[in-house]
């Protein structure tokens, strides 16, 4: 599969790829590396592993980081309270406590967590590893050490070697810097919004009831609306909504009903101050221009 | 195709022309190693070599790491590939060692790319005397001032090492913060109880590891926005030898230049050697001693880069004498904007220092609302006096 194609395929699931985006995930794939996608909120990073699967045909195991996340919820960690009844069911069985101890330290009181099975599945999976830049950089340390060997080493049970290499995806919004170490181990790629004709394409392929004339109107409508000083600019996510709320209100054209374009703003404006800013006035001549 | 770079018939092949390619790279300060060198020869094989796009979209994706780099590689890519024809002799340039020599920063390290300008460090160009300079017109001028001001002729070696004493200091007091909540930490005064509770699920009941917990750091990062427009003039030796003390001293601080446009400095003051920091900053700076547009300066800032680093727990520093020619709604609107973010505002005014100063110029007063702390500063030992007000914000 060339990257063409793998363009064509995520198109067919409903995911626009740029040319340099999908270039990368197939290098991504090819080379058995992991890719790093940066951009603004809202361009779709997050999608991208979702239809990334599709593709594939695989599973997808999703890891979202934030602050202080550890290894009990990132990796692994024993189920105590089967444990403990295990225990207590055996105590009247007379088993000897090294018995006891081998059978409590086995696969089947492991609680997997994400990173752990993703490298234990039949066919590789898509792992994203979401929102990277949140997680603490302790975190971002262990992650390079198991983006190099594919290997997680449990001390009761021993290493455990991945079977098949996952895809790893990991996104990230940029609030801090990423360490040069994590960067280096990974192709980039940094997803901008996308030009009006590949908008266009998205939201027909994600909406393919809204008329052409309509269509060309939201995305003229949410570029012009970007280009405002905004204080959240709306991604793709946002543009689809919408597109889904003035399908749902029956909408034919954006300039029809003043009060009506204005309502469904609140699909795309998500600060008080962005809502503010857009009066009915602005809107319906952003609306104008866009027509 | 005859953009295309032809290549003198004596090279030994396409692995040494990736290899002269990573080599330009490097030079330009993208950081690339063997590794790397390795991986974009694999990634070609992967894609179809006739097509010099596809070519560099892969290389793209192998050699980039971040936004600053991607956005510079088109132009890399070009110069090397692409340079309308022209026969290249050497694929394998030789690495000019002296400009990358000892940075040890973190950062990518040089600024300009090779393709097209010179060197920047020309220590014979002394003779670009400014007008504006030390004349201690305390008037805002309109023109960018196109001519280069060495400011290592401003700033001495031991000037810079009192002033990173300072910065040191000032940058601790306003920095150094505690958490309220406490988290679990591996050292700690309290007992982490729930912790304890699931902990001891794995001994049947049993506390045997006893996790505690601790107020871990919310250090404050410590943005930096300097005026160097030519009513600051006189001031700026001060302010840039703090903020390359400031720059040393902290690795998460982040400074800004401003007169008629706003540059970031941060990483030219990161460099291993103060004097050449302040060299290459030089040459970011061309409108140094020029006119003053704080207003749009400082907007410029809080639409953009501020979008992505000011929140709670970051300290603004503005370093300014508040003569603005633009009018003082553009400036409050942007404090407005940046104080929204929940960052705290502090302004060091290098005039308030003087005897019956009153900040009556338009903008100051527009500013005055939004601003956590307004002190005068124009020397280092003013600077120090600030710990103590520093350290209550």
């Amino acid at each position: 599969m060339d990257w063409s194609e793998l363009q064509h395929r995520m198109a067919q699931q409903g995911y626009v790829a740029a040319d340099d985006l999908s270039v990368a995930l197939h290098l991504a794939l090819s080379l058995q590396r992991p890719i790093l996608l940066e951009g603004a909120a809202g361009v779709g990073k997050t999608e991208v592993a979702r239809v990334l699967a599709d593709v594939l045909n695989t599973r997808l195991i999703r890891l979202q980081c934030y602050e202080g996340l550890d290894a009990a919820q990132a990796i692994y960690e024993w189920n105590y309270q089967r444990q403990l009844l295990s225990i207590r069911a055996a105590s009247g069985s007379g088993e000897s406590g090294a018995q006891i101890e081998d059978r409590l330290f086995t696969e089947e009181f492991l609680l997997e967590r994400p990173l752990l099975a993703a490298i234990r599945q039949e066919k590789s999976p898509v792992l994203l590893i979401d929102e990277i830049d949140r997680a603490d950089e302790e975190f971002e340390a262990y992650l390079l050490e198991m983006l190099a060997d594919f290997q997680i080493t449990v001390p009761e049970l021993g290493t455990i070697t991945a079977i098949t290499r996952p895809v790893v995806i990991l996104t990230s919004n940029g609030t801090r810097d990423l360490s040069d170490a994590l960067r280096r181990r990974c192709l980039y790629t940094y997803v901008d919004y996308p030009d009006a004709v590949a908008e266009f394409e998205i939201l027909r392929s994600r909406l393919p009831m809204v008329e052409a004339h309509l269509a060309d109107q939201i995305i003229g409508f949410v570029r012009k609306l970007r280009e405002e000083e905004l204080e959240k600019t709306p991604g793709v996510a946002e543009m689809l909504d919408f597109a889904a709320a003035l399908m749902g209100l029956g909408v034919a054209d954006l300039t029809n009903d003043p009060a009506v374009l204005q309502n469904t703003l609140t699909t795309l404006l998500k600060t008080q101050s962005d809502q503010a800013a857009i009066t009915t006035e602005v809107a319906q001549r952003l609306a104008g221009r866009a027509a | 195709m005859s953009r295309v770079t032809r290549f003198a018939g004596r090279d030994p092949g396409p692995v040494s022309r990736v290899r002269g390619f990573v080599a330009h790279l490097r030079e330009n300060g993208l950081r690339l190693g063997v590794a790397e060198a390795e991986l974009a020869l694999t990634a070609l094989t992967h894609v179809r070599a006739a097509h010099p796009d596809e070519n560099r979209l892969a290389l793209k994706a192998v050699c980039t790491g971040c936004k600053n780099e991607a956005d510079r590689f088109d132009e890399l890519f070009d110069a090397y590939w692409l340079n309308g024809g022209r026969v290249k002799r050497k694929v394998t340039p030789t690495l000019s060692r002296r400009m990358n020599r000892d940075v040890h920063s973190s950062r990518p390290a040089s600024i300009g790319s090779s393709a097209g300008s010179g060197t920047p460090d020309a220590p014979g160009d002394r003779g670009g005397e400014t007008a504006g300079q030390g004349t201690g017109k305390l008037i805002a001028s309109d023109v960018t001032n196109r001519m280069r001001k060495d400011l290592r002729e401003l700033v001495t070696r031991a000037e810079i090492e009192e002033a990173t004493r300072v910065a040191e200091r000032l940058g601790a007091a306003m920095r150094d913060r505690r958490s309220r909540r406490r988290k679990a930490a591996n050292r700690g005064s309290r007992l982490h109880f729930r912790k304890l509770i699931r902990l001891s699920l794995a001994t049947g009941g049993e506390p045997v590891v006893l996790p505690r917990k601790a107020r871990p750091d919310r250090s404050r990062r410590i943005i930096a926005l300097c005026d160097v427009s030519g009513s600051m003039s006189i001031y700026s030796k001060v302010y840039l030898a703090f903020l390359a003390g400031l720059m040393r001293a902290d690795p998460r601080a982040d400074a800004y230049l401003f007169h008629t446009r706003l540059v970031r400095i941060t990483e030219a003051l990161r460099d291993k050697d103060a004097l050449r920091a302040l060299a290459r900053m030089s040459l970011m700076a061309d409108g140094f001693a020029g006119g003053s547009r704080i207003g749009a300066s400082i907007g410029e800032f809080a639409k953009g880069p501020a979008r992505r680093i000011v929140d709670g727990r970051t300290v603004v520093l503005i370093l300014s004498d508040g003569y603005d020619t633009e009018p003082p709604e553009m400036l409050s609107e942007a404090l407005a904007r940046l104080r929204k973010r929940g960052g705290s505002v502090i302004w060091l005014n290098p005039l308030k220092g003087w005897e019956s100063y009153a900040p009556t110029a338009q903008s100051m007063r527009a500013a005055l609302p939004y601003l956590d702390l307004f002190r005068a500063a124009n020397t280092l030992a003013d600077l120090v006096n600030l710990e103590g007000d520093l350290a209550r914000i």
